[in-house]
């Protein structure tokens, strides 16, 4: 502490430090918010569905997204990204999921939304195995801090079926 | 700074910053305001360091007493005195080994007479 760039150094360094700790402890204190969320997603419509020249399959839908993401946004929230993901069980792989709609949420007041469209990224198969598939429509969102950790989590809605012929 | 200042400048750095960021950190949650906790943060930042790094004259309270230049030059250091010390070690040596020898001698005199 004998000198100017002495004392200038310890301070920048101490309070360097405990910024970090607060920052961890703005981090943790996200647990303990009570984060209730809900949506419901509906197939308007199946606009088309082919069997491609590469022969993979692919399906149009119009969507019907409502959610209510509001519970999700802490002081700690910069923004939260939410997907629809279809999800299907294939004899070969337990879990094949598909990203069909994804859009990020900066503010608590976007958080509340209903929109209606067709998928925003293709939903094709690997094979031509859609006729008749059973599938999940599955809304997962990740909750991304301004300091910390990121928490993940989704709601799955089941009972979508695909037809059994090509459109 | 002297001595005292230093532990006082240290010692307030540390408190000013540890209730800077408890101040902070309670403002911040009960607003829900990110923004909030840093900038007063910040502002705590700022005021310590214009308190504690710039050197006020409170922290001067205890100045050190050098010795005056007048008073150390009527004192010279002494010059070096490791030859002396050898000389008189060795001629305290030769005189004891001549008592001893003296010694011996007049026992062999006083033998020789006898």
């Amino acid at each position: 502490m004998h000198s100017f760039g002495y004392r200038a150094n310890a301070l920048l360094t101490f309070a360097v430090t405990i910024l970090a700790f607060i920052c961890a402890i703005a981090s943790f204190s996200d647990n303990f918010s009570n984060q209730t969320p809900s949506t419901q997603i509906q197939i308007l419509n199946i606009n088309w569905f082919q069997k491609q020249p590469h022969g993979n399959d692919e399906v149009s839908l119009t969507l019907n997204i409502t959610a209510g993401l509001q519970s999700l946004f802490t002081w700690n929230t910069k923004q939260v990204f939410a997907f629809v993901a279809a999800e299907c069980e294939t004899s070969k792989n337990a879990l094949n999921q598909v990203s069909l709609w994804d859009a990020i949420i900066p503010e608590k007041e976007h958080a509340k939304f209903w929109i209606q469209i067709s998928n925003k990224y293709r939903f094709l198969d690997q094979g031509h195995n859609l006729r008749g598939k059973d599938f999940n429509l599955t809304l997962h969102w990740h909750v991304m801090p301004k300091t910390g950790k990121m928490f993940a989590d989704k709601i799955v809605m089941s009972g979508y079926r695909l037809p059994d012929a090509y459109r | 700074m002297d001595w005292q200042g230093q532990k006082l400048a240290e010692q307030l750095m540390q408190i000013l910053l540890l209730i800077a960021v408890v101040v902070a950190f309670v403002v911040g949650y009960t607003t829900a305001s990110f923004r909030t906790m840093m900038l007063i943060y910040a502002g705590g930042v700022v005021l310590t360091s214009l308190i504690t790094v710039p050197n006020w004259p409170l922290f001067n309270r205890h100045p050190l007493k050098w010795l005056d230049p007048s008073e150390a030059e009527k004192h010279p250091k002494p010059q070096a005195v490791v030859v002396s010390s050898k000389k008189k070690f060795s001629k305290k040596l030769v005189s004891v080994l001549k008592i001893i020898v003296s010694l011996i001698s007049l026992n062999q005199m006083t033998t020789f007479c006898y």
